[in-house]
């Protein structure tokens, strides 16, 4: 028992090595992951941004913590599909039944859902600086936003773990994802919700989204942060704590 | 105690239900330590429930399984410990090479020189000329000794080979008989579940039939050939008959 215990991060170390191979030899999915943001940002920003009226003077910055958003929400797609694989395939009936902790495997895919998304975010943030996104966040100001997204990455994996433990098909494994795609779209993440009608509007409000959002682009702003980077956390801890308790009773009913 | 050194596996009254049904209805057998064992049934039968109870993968409803001497329940990291499983599906990562599959599965069981074992037992199976090639590419009789290669790995005393030719062409089969008989000259014990009569007959020390979860026959396979009539005998014939007219057209010889 205790020799199981004390490998833990060894354990978790090669799984994640693992999978960080398995995304370095798919670098397809990374790219089709960063690929729709980007083309949500380009259509945004040069096709209906001259309409919108966001009362900032650049749109891609107003824009831009929406889009990271969305890259991660289907982003974390990969871990349900990657998960759901190795359920299928037999390897964690493999890992399950070696003398390794029970739980190596699952954090091997949560860690590179971490990283791969955060590579993704990079990529995005590129581009965007390309497209004109300027910010005059300190040091600080950016470690608070890659908190905030790592948290909400977090937050999103472990929902996508209890997706890609309980799918029966591929595409189950990766279609919850789609709402959680949409949800920017409901928010004040492309336009202020001053300009949707009053029920919508509410919603937009007090969905995640919108705090989160507003919470990142006031810290890339430079500006102070008000009560939203306190709702954005409470709501990112709420969701990965529910998520996380989820997943680890799907994953020890399935698990044995 | 002497029992518990001669009994690789000891088995009594198991019993499983999945929901209505029940699977197992008091299994009771023995293993000696360093023989083959077979247990013999059609798709359903229950030879599955027993592997994945023995390997600590699921728990039973009632009756005691003790392996290597360990109760699977009450002490499983000691069974992991001694055990490996080669499950019915291959569980191998496709992804990976050869190489670093057998690399992988010799740090989780935090061996030092893992990458010594991994070109030995490339070389042993067969494998060398293929082992920096992805998984991907392999036929499914590389594939299926890539499995048992890696379920060699840390000298485990007793594998689990679930129907390891099931899906598998008559020419990777002998392949895999091959592996199995030199597995077993080398001390280690094997249980092994299979539907193919021959299987049984070519590899197996002693044979258990399982039918609606009970062990209605067991013994060796002269002990066997006594109990049951000749017209089920001769069926048994036939079919390797037809496999020997194949093999000879395509200039392979049967395993004797």
């Amino acid at each position: 028992m205790e020799t199981v215990n004390n490998h833990f991060f060894s354990d978790v170390g090669v799984m994640l090595g693992r999978s960080m191979r398995h995304i370095a030899r798919s670098m397809d999915t990374i790219i089709t992951v960063t690929i729709m943001p980007i083309a949500f940002m380009l259509l945004f920003v040069y096709v209906f941004g001259g309409a919108i009226q966001t009362g900032t003077d650049s749109y891609v910055n107003y824009l831009l913590p929406g889009i990271l958003l969305i890259a991660i929400s289907s982003g974390i797609s990969y871990t349900a599909y990657r998960l759901f694989m190795d359920m299928q395939s037999g390897v964690f009936e493999r890992f399950h039944s070696m003398p390794i902790a029970r739980s190596a495997p699952l954090w091997g895919h949560v860690l590179t859902s971490l990283v791969s998304n955060a590579i993704s975010v990079l990529v995005i943030i590129l581009v965007a600086l390309i497209m004109g996104f300027r910010s005059w966040a300190g040091p600080g100001s950016w470690l608070a936003v890659a908190g905030i997204l790592a948290l909400f990455t977090l937050a999103l994996t472990w929902i996508a773990v209890i997706a890609g433990l309980s799918a029966t098909s591929v595409d189950g494994a990766g279609a919850f994802s789609y709402p959680l795609i949409f949800l920017p779209f409901i928010s004040s993440a492309f336009v202020p919700t001053e300009s949707m009608p009053p029920v919508v509007r509410a919603f937009a409000e007090n969905q995640p989204v919108t705090s989160i959002v507003e919470a990142i682009r006031s810290l890339l702003e430079g500006q102070p942060v008000g009560n939203e980077i306190w709702v954005a956390l409470a709501w990112c801890f709420v969701i990965m704590i529910i998520a996380y308790l989820f997943a680890m009773r799907v994953y020890k009913r399935k698990a044995a | 105690m002497m029992h518990m050194q001669d009994q690789a596996i000891l088995v009594k009254g198991l019993q499983k239900s999945f929901k209505q049904l029940h699977v197992l209805n008091g299994v009771d057998f023995e293993v000696k330590r360093g023989s083959i064992f077979a247990l013999l049934g059609s798709n359903g039968a229950g030879k599955t429930t027993i592997v994945r109870i023995l390997t600590t993968l699921l728990k039973q409803d009632g009756g005691t399984a003790a392996v290597n001497g360990f109760d699977v329940v009450a002490e499983p990291d000691h069974v992991r410990q001694s055990i490996s499983l080669t499950g019915q599906s291959v569980a191998v990562d496709e992804i990976l090479t050869g190489r670093e599959n057998l690399i992988m599965i010799g740090r989780l069981r935090h061996l030092k020189n893992s990458r010594q074992i991994a070109d030995e037992l490339l070389h042993r199976f067969g494998l060398a000329d293929a082992a920096d090639r992805r998984v991907s590419t392999y036929s499914g009789g590389m594939r299926r000794r890539l499995d048992i290669a890696m379920s060699l790995i840390g000298t485990p005393q007793l594998i689990f080979l679930d129907e390891p030719t099931t899906g598998l062409d008559p020419e990777a089969r002998l392949e895999v008989w091959k592996t199995i008989k030199e597995l077993a000259n080398s001390g280690t014990t094997v249980l092994l579940t299979t539907q193919y009569l021959e299987e049984a007959e070519q590899l197996a020390d002693r044979i258990a039939i399982l039918h609606e979860g009970k062990i209605i026959a067991n013994g060796t396979l002269e002990e066997l050939k006594k109990l049951f009539p000749p017209a089920k005998v001769e069926y048994v014939e036939k079919q390797p008959t037809l496999e020997e007219i194949f093999l000879a057209i395509i200039g392979k010889k049967a395993v004797k």
